[in-house]
């Protein structure tokens, strides 16, 4: 085992843990556009850059969009890249979403999650990267600061292995904006476990070749089928990645978090860092109280990781799959409740699942009202989604 | 024709070799294909003026056909035609015929 040599404890807020993690990446380009609650990432970057502590191109761009376009661009020549958005610049960046997973590069992008317009919210919830689940990126959603920085760092080395580009998720705000201590590497050891190795193609004067060319009928579907592939893989990769940081750092995580789900009766499964902490909480309430109650945090929310989630909600009576988000108009509003509901189905877990809606602008979620899931799961099987602390 | 498996072709739609959009097929939704039948064709040159995709070549020579001598004949470029039978359609003489793709 390589533990690193000096241990560094800062304070800061997950988007500086970004900022460190980036800068511990030796990044080669970055591309600035400001949206909140984003804007201190790449405000310390360009700190960073401008003191000469990161030796990165740091390009200002006149939107979200044009932020993609430039790491796509930066990405395809073979730069280490990074940006950073949130909401409505993660909206307008949907169309450079699926070019940069199409073409799989491995840019690593931080979204500190806030809800979309309208009405207008600067507020937290999820609704921003659960619409950009479906296209072909790799999505984490860390629930501490340690966590995003040590997250940003194994995305660069997952987004490399699997030529794949890589969110890293986590609550605006609630997580952006507050500071917790958080131990930082060494950066000579971070640049150890993130070794830049040659791409298959890079645009290149010397060996040119075209990216992103067209696919009529005869093609595309097989390009498509790829990308089906390497999700798959990269699910695999991330357990690895996962296990190696873990090796060299100390810390690992896993892909899924089970909290006191040994002998659970009843889990609430859910993501981020206030229903997370939250749940916990309202876990260690509700034993107290005498439920067997247990928390599974998804950490790695694409690819989706079945199996662990599958293991996990085993042995349980029942379950609650709490979404911060609202995905209209479909079975279920939840966007996870969704996911787990077709994994249980797909394998022939038959258990009572219950979506419940919360925290959605960044309401206020107590301990009190996630222990209060725990009584309604063992009052009996609900059909209908929970919209936990809506006025109706 | 077989083409490559989605495991076999480059990652991420990579085209590897310049220059390589001379040998792209770019007709491979075709379903119906045009068929000229030159004893009919009286080079008008309305097909080749029609095609939206120029892929009515004209080729220069010394063409007899029946008692007549041409010094000119249009041909399909079936790699870049997509059957959309536009030149069929103008056509004055009824001499392009269009005719389903082989499975």
């Amino acid at each position: 085992m390589q533990i690193q040599k000096t241990r560094k404890i800062e304070a800061l807020t997950s988007n500086y843990a970004v900022a460190y993690a980036v800068k511990a990446a030796d990044v080669d380009v970055i591309a600035v556009y400001p949206i909140t609650p984003q804007t201190t990432i790449v405000e310390k970057l360009s700190e960073f850059v401008a003191n000469g502590e990161l030796n990165a191109e740091l390009i200002h761009v006149e939107s979200e969009h044009s932020a993609l376009s430039a790491v796509v661009g930066a990405s395809a020549a073979g730069a280490r890249v990074f940006t950073a958005t949130s909401s409505q610049g993660l909206e307008l960046a949907h169309e450079v979403l699926h070019i940069a997973s199409g073409m799989r590069l491995p840019i690593v992008m931080a979204v500190p999650t806030r809800a979309v317009s309208a009405p207008i919210s600067i507020h937290n919830d999820y609704g921003d990267v659960m619409n950009a689940r479906d296209v072909g990126w790799v999505i984490y959603i860390a629930a501490s600061a340690q966590e995003v920085y040590d997250t940003v760092i194994q995305a660069y080395r997952l987004a490399e292995r699997a030529l794949l580009p890589v969110i890293v998720a986590y609550d605006g705000f609630l997580m952006s904006h507050t500071v917790e201590p958080v131990e930082l590497n060494d950066e000579e050891e971070v640049r150890k476990f993130l070794p830049r190795t040659p791409r298959p193609y890079t645009l290149n004067p010397r060996r040119p070749v075209t990216m992103g060319p067209l696919a009529s009928p005869d093609w595309y579907y097989e390009f498509k089928y790829q990308q089906v592939l390497a999700l798959q893989e990269a699910y695999k990769i991330a357990k690895d990645v996962d296990a190696e940081y873990s090796r060299a750092f100390g810390r690992g995580y896993g892909v899924v978090e089970a909290y006191r789900m040994e002998d659970a009766d009843y889990a609430i499964v859910t993501y981020g860092g206030a229903a997370y902490g939250n749940a916990k909480a309202a876990a260690d309430l509700a034993r107290e109280r005498g439920i067997a109650a247990g928390v599974v945090r998804i950490r790695l929310y694409r690819p989706f990781p079945t199996a662990d989630v599958l293991k996990a909600i085993s042995g349980v009576k029942a379950l609650a799959v709490l979404d911060r988000a609202i995905m209209f108009g479909g079975p279920a509003e939840g966007p996870l409740y969704r996911d787990v509901a077709t994994a249980m189905y797909m394998s022939g877990l038959d258990k009572p699942a219950v979506n419940v809606i919360h925290g959605i602008g960044q309401r206020t979620m107590y301990v009190e009202d996630l222990y209060k899931i725990y009584t309604m799961l063992r009052e009996g099987p609900r059909k209908e989604v929970v919209f936990m602390g809506v006025r109706i | 024709m077989s083409l490559p498996k989605a495991t076999e072709l480059p990652i991420g739609a990579v085209v590897t070799e310049p220059g390589s959009t001379r040998r792209y097929s770019t007709a491979g939704w075709r379903t119906l294909k045009p068929v000229i039948h030159d004893d009919r064709c009286v080079r008008c040159q309305l097909c080749w003026l029609y095609c939206p995709e120029g892929t009515i070549a004209e080729v220069r020579g010394v063409f007899k056909v029946g008692g007549k001598t041409y010094d000119v004949k249009y041909e399909i470029i079936y790699d870049h035609c997509k059957g959309c039978g536009i030149c069929a359609n103008e056509c004055p003489t009824k001499a392009i015929e269009m005719v389903p793709e082989a499975p």
